[in-house]
C-alpha cells in the first residue's frame, strides 16, 4: 500500500504495509541510515527522530500512524551546516563507537527546544531512555550544557 | 632485497607508484611465492599506510574503529612524521590483508608477568610478533593496536616525508638537507612551498630510505596532544557508515533465526506461513537455522518469527546451575597452569590468620549497540563482504569457504563498528551472510540480526568460579593461594577461528590474577579449565574481566583481615615491586581525598588491576539513596607510558569503567533449556546517564613502555564497586551481579 509522508522537508511516497515501523521505512525504503536500529522495543533510543518536533522512538511508530512532519538526524544538520547540538557534540568530542549518537542528539535537540537551559536533573530525565554502551554520558551532559549556552547566545 | 631479509625483519617500509601518485607502506611476501627467483617482480606486494596523489594525503588505518579512537591515533602517528595537518588528511580502513598483521597480539599469549618483563623477554615478545606475521592475523583486540602501530606507522610517515623531500631536491637542484617540511608541503630554502601532491609522481620513482630517523617525543606537535577525532563530524551528523548502513544497488534485506541451543542443528521447519507474508522473497535452510530474504529488514524479522522450527537439544549442560556445576568440577582436575607459584603456598605460615573465600561471576553478553550483521554479494566466483569486523583476514578465509570461492577472490570492506568489545572478532555473522549470498548469486544481501538473535547467539564472557585462601600476619599478607575455574576463551576461540588449540598453560585464563605486582612471599595462582560446548569468546578485558574481580576482592578481604586501610595495604605490598603501579594508587588517593573514613550513608572502595600493560587504580563512591544504592562518583588513574592522545585515553578509561560497572550491577546471561534467558535491553540493561557516576581521570606517563587503553579500565571497576558496597553495607558480596542482592538506582 502506498503512503505519503514528509521527511526532512521533502514529500516521499512509500509502498510498504502500514504496520512497518517508521524506523524501517526511513532506513530501508528511504536510505536515511543515520537513524539507527538498536533494540526494536523502545529500550535504547537509538532510533529517535522528531515527529512535529517531538522526540519519538521510530521503532514504535508505524508507517500508517505517522501524524506529522518527520525530522531525522540528516535533517537536523549536515556536516557543512551543523545544528548547535551537533556542533557541541563535535566540540566536546562525545562519540566513541557513535552508533547511539544520532538518537542521543535528536533527544537532546528536542529537550533544548522545550527546555532551553536544562539542569542536570532535566538532562537525566530527558536522556535516560537513551542507552550508550561506550559510556559517553559525561561528555553528553557537557555537550548539552554547551549547546544550551550556544543557543541562548543565539 | 631478498625474502630471507624480509622474513627476519618485523617490517620493511617500501613504496609503489599508484595512479597520479605514490603509496608508502609495508612490503610483504605473498603466499605462496609465485617465482622464488624473482621475488621483486612477483612475490612482493605493498600494503599502503600512506597514499599521496593529486587529491592529497590519505592514511590507511587497518584497524577496526569501534569507538576506541584508533582511526585518529594511528593516523596521527603517520601525520606526525609526514608533517601534514590532521584536518587535511583522509583516512580509510583499507582491505583485509595479511600484511596488516598485528604483531603485538601474538605476544599477549606469553606467560610472563608483564610488569616484570626484562628486556630479553620483550625481545622474545617482539620475535613472537613475527609469528603474528606468519599467521597473517589482522586483528583489532587485546588493547594492542597502538603498541603494534607505534613504530610501523611512524616509519611509513617518515619514509614518505624523506622521499617527497628527495623528489623536491631533484626538482629544485638543491640537497635534500637544505629542505624542510610543514603542513603538507616541502619548503624550499627561499620559503617557497611545494605541496606533496605535486611531488607525488616524482616520488614514486625514488627508493624510500630504509631506516629514516624518527622524531623524539620532545619534538612532537601532534602526538601527545588531544586531536579532534577524524570520525567525530560523521558520527554527529548520522553520516558515518556502519555495517547496517551499507546500501548497494538491488540489495535485499535478510535476517536469520538460528538454534537458540547454541551449535545444535535444526530438526525440521515449516515456512509456509512465512513465505506468504508481505515482502518475503525466500526462506533459506541453513542447517542450524533459517534465513528470510525480504524487501525490508522488519518484514524479514517478522516472517522469521512466523517460521515453525523444531530445534535439536543443546550439546552442553542446559541450565545455569548445571553449567556452574560443571565449572566447579574443573577444580577437581589437574590445573592447566600455575603461572605464579612463589614460596610455599601449601603451608599456613606460623602465627598467621587464615581466611578463605569463594567467588562467582556470570556469563555475559557483549550487547554492542549495533546488532551484528554483514552484507555479502557473490558475483560469479568472486565474493564481496561488508561489515564491522575486528578480524577481517579471518572473515575473508571463513567466508571464502562458506561461499565456495578462493580466499583471493574475496574482497572485505570494513565499515565503522557500532561497538565491538570482542564480539566482532568472531566471524559467524559474516559467514551466515556469505551462506545467504551463495543462495542468491548476483544479488547483494544484508543479513541483519534482531537484538534477540544477537543476545541469544553471542560468544559469551565465560561464567567463572574462584576459590581463594590467604593469610595475614603483622598487617601484611603472607599467603595468597587462588584457584580459578572457567572455560578457556583462548583455546575455544583459537580452535573455532584458526582450527587449532594452543597447548600448554593458558595465560588468558588467569591474567588479571597471576600477574599482579604484589610482594607476597607465598603466592600461587592456578587455572583449571572447564570443558563444555557452550560458545564463549573475547569480552572486553577477557580473563582480567573476571580475575580482576576475584583477585582484587580477595586483596580487599586480606586488608580487612589485617586491620589495615585497603588502599595503604595495597600500596605497602606494591611499592617495591612496581613503581608505576604504586603511582596510580597514590594518584587515586590524592584525587579522591581518600582518608579511609566515610560518613554514614556513603561507601568507598578502591581496586587495582594491572592488565594489558597498564596499571589502573580506581576509587568508587556509593551512597544510600532511600534504600537504593547510587554509584555517585569514581576516580581513575592509569599509567600508559606515553599518552598519544590524552583525551582518547581518558574517554577509554571512562568507557571501560562504565562497561564494567554495568556488568557488576546488573549484567547476567542465564540459561534454561539450553538457551539464554535474556533477549533484549529490558532484561540486559546497563548504566544510563542518570545512574552513571561522575568520573575523574588522571593519565600518568611514568611507565617505561607504551601500553593499551581499550580494556584496562574494565577489570578494577567491578571489585571497586563491590568493595564500596562492602564499606557502605558491611556485607561482602562475592557473586556478581550485585543487583541480585541489593537495589540500585537504575
Amino acid at each position: 500500500m502506498a503512503f505519503s509522508l514528509t521527511v526532512n522537508g521533502e514529500r516521499r511516497e512509500v509502498d510498504l504495509p502500514g504496520d512497518v515501523p517508521l524506523l524501517w521505512v526511513l532506513r530501508d525504503a528511504l536510505d536515511l541510515t543515520g537513524t539507527k536500529f538498536g533494540c526494536g522495543v523502545a529500550a535504547c533510543g537509538s532510533c529517535t527522530v522528531h515527529v512535529d518536533g517531538q522526540a519519538v522512538r521510530s521503532c514504535q511508530v508505524t508507517l500508517a500512524d505517522v501524524w506529522g512532519e518527520v525530522t531525522t538526524i540528516e535533517g537536523l544538520g549536515t556536516p557543512e551546516a551543523m545544528h548547535a547540538v551537533q556542533a557541541a557534540w563535535v566540540e566536546h568530542q562525545v562519540a566513541q563507537c557513535g552508533y547511539c549518537q544520532s538518537g542521543q542528539i535528536m533527544q537532546a535537540a528536542a529537550l533544548l527546544a522545550e527546555t532551553p537551559a536544562p539542569s542536570d536533573d532535566d538532562i537525566d530525565a530527558a536522556m535516560q531512555g537513551n542507552f550508550c554502551r561506550c559510556g559517553t554520558y559525561p561528555r553528553i551532559r557537557a555537550a548539552i550544557h554547551a549547546a544550551a549556552a550556544r543557543l541562548s547566545e543565539g | 632485497m631478498s625474502l630471507g631479509k624480509i622474513a627476519r625483519r618485523t617490517f620493511l617500509i617500501g613504496s609503489a607508484a599508484v595512479a597520479g601518485g605514490v603509496a608508502f607502506g609495508v612490503w610483504y611476501a605473498r603466499k605462496p611465492v609465485d617465482n622464488p627467483l624473482d621475488p621483486e617482480g612477483e612475490a612482493l606486494a605493498l600494503n599502503p599506510y600512506v597514499i599521496v596523489d593529486r587529491a592529497g594525503v590519505s592514511i590507511v588505518v587497518p584497524r577496526a574503529e569501534m569507538g576506541q579512537g584508533v582511526r585518529t591515533t594511528l593516523a596521527a602517528l603517520v601525520a606526525e612524521e609526514l608533517d601534514v595537518e590532521m584536518d587535511a588528511i583522509r583516512t580509510l580502513h583499507g582491505p583485509a590483508s595479511d600484511s596488516y598483521y598485528n604483531g603485538a597480539l601474538a605476544g599477549l599469549g606469553l606467560p610472563f608477568k608483564d610488569y616484570a618483563m626484562s628486556d630479553l623477554q620483550h625481545a622474545i615478545r617482539e620475535q613472537m610478533g613475527v609469528m603474528g606475521k606468519a599467521l597473517g592475523l589482522q586483528v583489532t583486540g587485546g588493547s594492542t593496536s597502538t603498541v603494534d602501530a607505534f613504530d610501523k606507522m611512524r616509519h611509513a610517515g617518515a619514509a614518505a616525508r624523506e622521499t617527497l623531500k628527495a623528489a623536491a631536491a631533484e626538482r629544485l637542484g638543491v640537497p635534500a638537507e637544505a629542505l624542510s617540511t610543514g603542513a603538507g608541503a616541502v619548503i624550499a630554502p627561499d620559503g617557497a612551498r611545494l605541496p606533496y601532491p605535486e611531488l607525488a609522481e616524482a616520488a614514486a620513482r625514488i627508493d624510500p630510505p630504509r631506516a629514516p630517523a624518527l622524531r623524539p617525543a620532545a619534538e612532537w606537535r601532534i602526538l601527545g596532544t588531544s586531536q579532534p577525532r577524524v570520525d567525530m563530524v560523521e558520527k554527529a551528523t548520522g553520516t558515518a557508515r556502519f555495517g547496517l548502513d551499507v546500501r548497494l544497488p538491488g540489495m535485499k534485506f535478510a535476517t536469520v533465526r538460528m538454534n537458540p541451543r547454541l551449535g545444535a542443528p535444526m530438526r525440521s521447519f515449516d515456512a509456509s506461513a512465512a513465505e506468504e507474508m508481505p515482502g518475503v522473497e525466500r526462506v533459506i535452510d541453513l542447517g542450524t537455522g533459517i534465513a528470510v530474504v525480504a524487501s525490508n529488514t522488519w518484514l524479514a524479522f517478522r516472517a522469521a518469527e512466523a517460521v515453525e522450527i523444531d530445534w535439536a537439544e543443546a550439546p552442553y549442560p542446559d541450565t545455569t546451575e548445571a553449567l556452574f556445576a560443571e565449572i566447579a568440577r574443573a577444580f577437581d582436575t589437574a590445573p592447566n597452569s600455575a603461572l605464579r607459584d612463589d614460596g610455599d603456598a601449601d603451608t599456613l605460615p606460623e602465627g598467621a590468620t587464615e581466611i578463605a573465600a569463594e567467588y562467582r561471576v556470570p556469563y555475559l553478553a557483549h550487547a554492542t549497540m549495533e546488532p551484528v550483521n554483514a552484507t555479502a554479494l557473490l558475483d560469479g566466483d568472486r565474493l564481496e563482504v561488508w561489515g564491522g569486523f575486528q578480524s577481517p583476514t579471518l572473515v575473508r578465509d571463513h567466508c571464502a569457504e562458506a561461499a565456495g570461492v578462493a580466499p583471493e577472490a574475496v574482497r572485505i570492506h570494513t565499515t565503522y563498528l557500532g561497538g565491538g568489545f570482542g564480539r566482532r572478532g568472531e566471524v559467524d555473522f559474516a559467514v551466515l551472510a556469505a551462506l545467504v549470498a551463495r543462495e542468491m548469486p548476483g544479488t547483494p544481501v544484508q543479513v541483519a540480526w534482531s537484538r534477540e538473535e544477537d543476545m541469544g547467539h553471542d560468544f559469551y564472557r565465560p561464567g567463572a568460579l574462584a576459590r581463594f585462601r590467604g593469610a595475614v600476619r603483622d598487617g601484611r599478607a603472607v599467603l595468597l593461594d587462588g584457584a580459578i575455574a572457567a572455560q578457556s576463551v583462548t583455546r575455544e576461540s583459537a580452535q573455532r577461528l584458526a582450527g587449532f588449540a594452543p597447548p600448554g598453560a593458558d595465560k588468558g585464563h588467569v591474567e588479571g590474577a597471576y600477574d599482579q605486582p604484589y610482594a607476597i612471599p607465598n603466592y600461587r595462582i592456578r587455572g583449571h579449565l572447564a570443558e563444555m560446548k557452550l560458545p564463549i569468546g573475547f569480552w572486553r578485558a577477557v580473563g582480567a574481566s573476571f580475575n580482576g574481580f576475584f583477585h582484587d576482592s580477595f586483596i580487599d578481604e586480606l586488608a580487612h583481615a589485617a586491620g589495615a586501610d585497603p588502599l595503604e595495604f595495597r600500596l605497602a605490598h606494591m611499592r617495591e615491586v612496581h613503581a608505576p603501579s604504586a603511582g596510580v594508587l597514590d594518584a587515586v588517593r590524592e584525587m579522591s581525598g581518600w582518608t579511609g573514613e566515610t560518613p554514614d550513608g556513603t561507601g568507598r572502595g578502591v581496586a587495582f588491576t594491572y592488565s594489558f600493560g597498564t596499571p589502573t587504580a580506581q576509587v568508587v563512591e556509593v551512597v544510600d539513596e532511600d534504600g537504593a544504592i547510587r554509584i555517585a562518583r569514581a576516580w581513575i588513574a592509569c599509567d600508559v607510558g606515553t599518552a598519544l592522545d590524552p583525551r582518547i585515553v581518558e574517554s577509554q578509561m571512562v568507557s571501560g569503567l562504565l562497561y564494567g560497572l554495568s556488568a557488576a550491577v546488573m549484567g547476567e546471561i542465564t540459561f534454561e533449556g539450553g538457551g539464554a534467558q535474556q533477549g533484549n535491553f529490558p532484561d540486559y540493561d546497563a548504566l544510563r546517564i542518570h545512574s552513571a557516576p561522575a568520573v575523574e581521570v588522571r593519565v600518568l606517563e611514568t611507565a617505561e613502555r607504551l601500553s593499551g587503553v581499550g580494556e584496562p579500565g574494565t577489570p578494577p571497576s567491578m571489585p571497586a564497586l563491590a568493595n564500596a558496597v562492602f564499606d557502605l553495607t558491611g556485607e561482602r558480596v562475592r557473586e556478581l551481579p550485585l543487583a541480585r542482592r541489593f537495589d540500585f538506582v537504575t
